[in-house]
């Protein structure tokens, strides 16, 4: 067992974990944070990303003991109070269905739009190709990422 | 005063249910943590076919271990698993343990099962068993399994044929003899995977002095489940309850009753505590359910001017190792669909399901239709290249005219309405299909390395599997209709508990839409309750796009019931007879008296106090109904796509992709065109991406993500689509379906395209996927090439 310190959603934790335990294991089974789901066994479908100090990371690609010292951020902890702009886009614009890959989704998206403020539908595209949706098509979740970069590029300018 | 005048129905309401998924306050089976769980963990066969001898006592010592058990150690607690449909009355059902006890027949095949303390402790201890496999010959081809000299799947079978069916309709013999055009071609259907996002999880959990169990499964069919749960262990179905939580996707894979669930119950039943089960993906692929697999051989005849006279059609269908819960009905769901939107004087159909050492088929998306339909429209295409017709006359020249509905066509169906032309009309002119053509010839011309091809689908397919006896003159074991009911509460709201169990389809909106103009309540004050067979006793759950057809037609159905109650005590509250009440906006109204009114609500509460009634009525506002309906419903539509093919490279682009769906009245259209969206992907994956593929020892060899390609936001484009509203002659309602609309018709949109764009070089044919390796060697064979 290793000692790490995470800050999880805004809250501090130091929690014993096994060495080979994944990042998304850790958030699920020792936090809780049952939001971030499992799609897949290869790193491959994006629906654990999760924040890691502001980066969208694979939750399923790091070990818990790679957080240490780190801020993560979940589906969880990304709205305060009011919805993030990504979460109501993704509501206004019907883009998810079962919801599955969603948090995975928005969470890739975040920092998406954080590198690009205003991208081509073919960037958002090609930023959200390691994220698998079974369900929408995509048409629609490019269609509210763009939305949401337009109101957060409203809210900043 | 709660009443609202606004019709909901039609309008493109947000959805109810995005407000926890966005916010990852979801219920998934696997999220769900009770105290004292164990985990259990599967070893499966790496060997398509041999015996096996397992021994478990090694992996009891390891560290967190409750129990281990081979097949062996449960064969007599585990019941086989059911297939539900019985497609002839001499097929060959061979046993289906949940363990396999001495024989693994493919590789998957679940052989022991260890039960730890945490997921990973049942993970590790699967090393501790020890196996002793003795490999037996592996058939994987369907046409050298039904040969004489195959080896066999099942030994005690004596054969790898399931069934043989056939069926005839008209003088084919005379049709063919006479017609002077005839083209023969075979397809490929390859085997899909459904890749629903969400892997398998079953949770059971005992209460063990009352025998009773609480079962989360992420399945679409919680009814089902509690059905063949309660048969299978004997446990009374009153003392079982499946709840179906948040489900995350299904697409058919999840309408099965799996190895696992019977599994789990088994083990908490022994165990006394709360068993959990979760696939990972490696396992989703070879264990649960895989769709298509077909091999069709289709002969078509035709006048010279092309007006088809006969279709042939004959199927190998693949089974895998067994029976799941509807894997032989598969292909025969298909039967009545091949003659697709056309008229014909004679169809002959023939199929044979087969067994081989891979993982068994079952529904995917479509579920037969989506195979039939491609055929089809495929053989339109080659009998429009053969008579140098183009291919939307020559589907005009054959379609069903909008006046001949309801149409009762060559298999025995009667489609209830439909207006083919419309929708081409549609379609035809967001696509600027002259203007496509135009470039075509222009690029053709002029030798460009990359070619245009325009590809069509006309299609219908068939929504809300019913009647009853229909599916019961057909062998299946259950029925087509659905339960639903409403109840206004005291306070006002109202709670419609329905039988389908929705696993992305937003039944929460579209059902509270249906049930706030009935009885003129808010929308927000509606909840939808399902997926608690508890909650929502009643049902036969979702699959087919039967929800709306069905379920909401129910759901619709029991709050003309509630309204037609509240007026009764309305009527009596008020002291007039009930022909002198109007109802509007959620109010009653005396007719010519104004302010002599009843709200909904008003009557709801008198409904529960029940103070004031008039004789035999019955306190609460409340109705059930369960409908069963008279017919399918047929929703259609055109899609019309164009490709770009590099003939260097095989590489394909899907440049546009028109959609024109007609799918009968629609509630919500934003969720209609998510669903056609989301069919589009499937269909087009199917086309272009994806396939199962096995290697000559029976080995997936697409058994992860990365191998099997499903498209990402990258590999597909962005789609036009549009409607027309044909609305059904079956329902009063009008309401068709719309889940399978999209897959069923892009996959010959696409693939026809990619044809036609290389037809110039004597293609006629590329396989599916077209991926470029595909396109590439059809190219190089088609020129004479060895590929
Ligand atoms: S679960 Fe992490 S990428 Fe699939
Ligand atoms: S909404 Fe179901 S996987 Fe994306």
């Amino acid at each position: 067992m290793t000692r790490i310190s995470v800050s999880v959603d805004g809250t501090e934790a130091v929690d014993e974990v096994e060495p080979r335990t994944l990042l998304v294991q850790y958030l699920r089974e020792q936090r809780g944070r049952t939001g971030t789901p499992v799609g897949c066994d290869t790193s491959n479908c994006g629906a654990c990303t999760v924040l890691v100090d502001g980066r969208a990371v694979k939750s399923c690609a790091l070990l818990a003991v790679q957080a240490d010292g780190a801020e993560v951020t979940t589906i969880q902890g990304l709205a305060n109070g009011e919805l993030h702009p990504l979460q109501k886009a993704f509501h206004e614009h019907h883009a998810l269905q079962c919801g599955y890959c969603t948090p995975g989704m928005i969470m890739a998206a975040v920092d998406l739009l954080d590198e690009v403020a205003d991208p081509s539908e073919q960037q958002v595209r090609e930023g959200l190709e390691g994220n698998l949706c079974r369900c929408t098509g995509y048409q629609n979740i490019v269609t509210a990422v763009r939305d949401a970069a337009a109101e957060l590029r409203g809210a900043t300018s | 005063m709660t009443a609202t005048q606004e019709q909901e129905v039609g309008a493109a309401r947000r959805r109810k249910e995005d407000a926890h998924l966005i916010t990852g306050q979801t219920t998934w089976t696997d999220n769900i943590q009770l105290p004292g769980t164990v985990h259990a963990a599967l070893l499966r066969s790496p060997m398509a076919h041999a015996r096996v001898r397992v021994n478990v006592a090694a992996a009891r010592n390891e560290p967190g271990v409750v129990a281990a058990y081979s097949g062996a150690d449960l064969a007599d607690e585990l019941a086989g698993l059911p297939s539900a449909w019985q497609v002839t009355p001499d097929w060959v059902a061979p046993e289906h343990k949940p363990l396999a006890v001495d024989e693994a027949r493919y590789a998957g095949d679940a052989i022991a099962v260890v039960v730890a303390d945490t997921r990973a402790h049942a993970v590790d201890a699967l090393d501790a068993i020890e196996v002793d496999y003795d490999p037996l010959p592996v058939v994987l081809d369907m046409e050298q399994a039904i040969a004489d000299s195959s080896p066999l799947v099942h030994t005690e079978a004596g054969t790898n044929v399931c069934f043989r069916y056939s069926d005839t309709f008209g003088d084919v013999d005379a049709a063919f003899a006479n017609a002077p055009v005839r083209i023969t071609r075979r397809f490929v259907q390859q085997r899909l995977v459904a890749c629903a996002m969400e892997p398998r999880s079953v949770l059971v959990a005992p209460v063990p002095a009352a025998g009773e169990y609480t079962v989360w499964s992420s399945t679409q069919i919680p009814h089902f489940v509690r059905l063949f749960l309660a048969m299978l262990s004997g446990v009374p179905e009153s003392r079982i309850r499946v709840i179906a939580p948040d489900v995350g996707g299904g697409f058919g894979s999840k309408l099965d009753i799996y190895a696992e669930e019977l599994l789990a119950l088994t083990l908490a039943r022994k165990l006394g505590r709360p068993v959990k089960w979760t696939e990972t993906r490696s396992e989703a692929f070879q264990a649960t359910v895989h769709g298509r697999d077909q091999i069709q051989d289709l002969e078509l005849a035709a006048d010279a001017d092309g007006r088809i006279r006969g279709l042939r059609v004959n199927l190998l269908a693949d089974m895998g190792a067994y029976l799941q819960l509807l894997t032989p009905a598969i292909p025969l769901l298909g039967r009545a669909m091949f003659p697709g939107i056309y008229k014909m004087d004679a169809y002959e159909f023939g199929c044979v399901g087969v067994f081989t050492d891979k993982t068994p088929t079952d529904a995917y998306r479509g579920a037969g239709r989506p195979e039939a339909t491609f055929a089809i429209e495929r053989m339109l295409d080659e009998l429009a290249a053969e008579l140098h017709v183009d291919p939307l006359e020559m589907r005009r020249r054959n379609w069903i005219r909008h006046e001949e509905f309801p149409y009762a066509q060559i298999a025995g169906l009667t489609y209830d309405s439909g207006n083919y032309e419309a929708a081409t009309a549609r379609a035809t002119e967001l696509f600027d299909y002259d203007g496509l053509r135009a470039e075509q010839a222009r690029r053709r011309e002029a030798h460009d390395p990359v070619q245009l091809g325009i590809g069509v689908s006309t299609y219908t397919e068939m929504c809300g599997l019913a009647p009853s006896r229909w599916l019961g003159e057909r062998g299946y074991a259950g029925g087509g209709w659905e339960a639903a009911t409403v109840r206004v509460l005291p306070t006002g709201k109202v709670e419609a508990v329905i039988g389908t169990s929705p696993h992305g389809q937003g039944h929460v909106t579209t059902f509270s839409q249906l049930v706030a103009d009935t009885l003129g309540v808010p929308f927000d004050d509606i909840e939808v309750i399902h997926g608690d067979t508890a909650a929502a006793p009643a049902g036969l759950d979702t699959y087919g796009s039967r929800s709306l057809a069905v379920g909401g037609v129910a759901v619709w159905r029991a709050a003309q019931r509630v309204l037609g109650k509240a007026k009764t005590l309305a009527a009596h509250l008020l002291e007039v007879s009930e022909d002198d009440l109007e109802f509007s906006g959620g109010t009653f109204a005396v007719r010519g008296t104004p302010g002599a009114t009843k709200s909904i609500q008003e009557v709801a509460f008198a409904a529960f106090a029940a103070h004031s009634m008039p004789d035999g009525f019955e306190p609460t506002l409340s109705a059930d109904f369960v409908l069963e309906p008279d017919d399918f419903s047929f929703p259609h539509g055109t899609h019309l796509c164009a490709t770009e093919v590099d003939t260097e490279t095989g590489r394909v682009t899907i440049r546009s992709y028109v959609a024109v769906d007609d799918v009968g009245k629609v509630v919500n259209p934003m969720i209609v065109e998510g669903q056609v969206h989301g069919g589009l992907a499937q269909g087009i994956a199917q086309a272009l991406h994806e396939g199962a593929r096995y290697d000559a020892d029976g080995n997936l060899t697409t058994g992860t993500m990365v191998d099997y390609t499903p498209p990402t936001a990258a590999d597909l484009p962005s789609f036009t689509l549009d409607r027309t509203e044909t609305p059904s002659t079956n329902n009063p309602l009008g309401v068709k379906g719309v889940g399978e609309a999209g897959t069923i018709a892009s996959t010959p949109a696409v693939v026809n395209a990619v044809v036609d764009a290389l037809r110039p070089f004597g293609v006629a044919d590329v396989p599916m996927p077209c991926t470029p390796e595909n396109v590439w060697r059809a190219l190089h064979e088609a020129q004479g090439g060895a590929a």
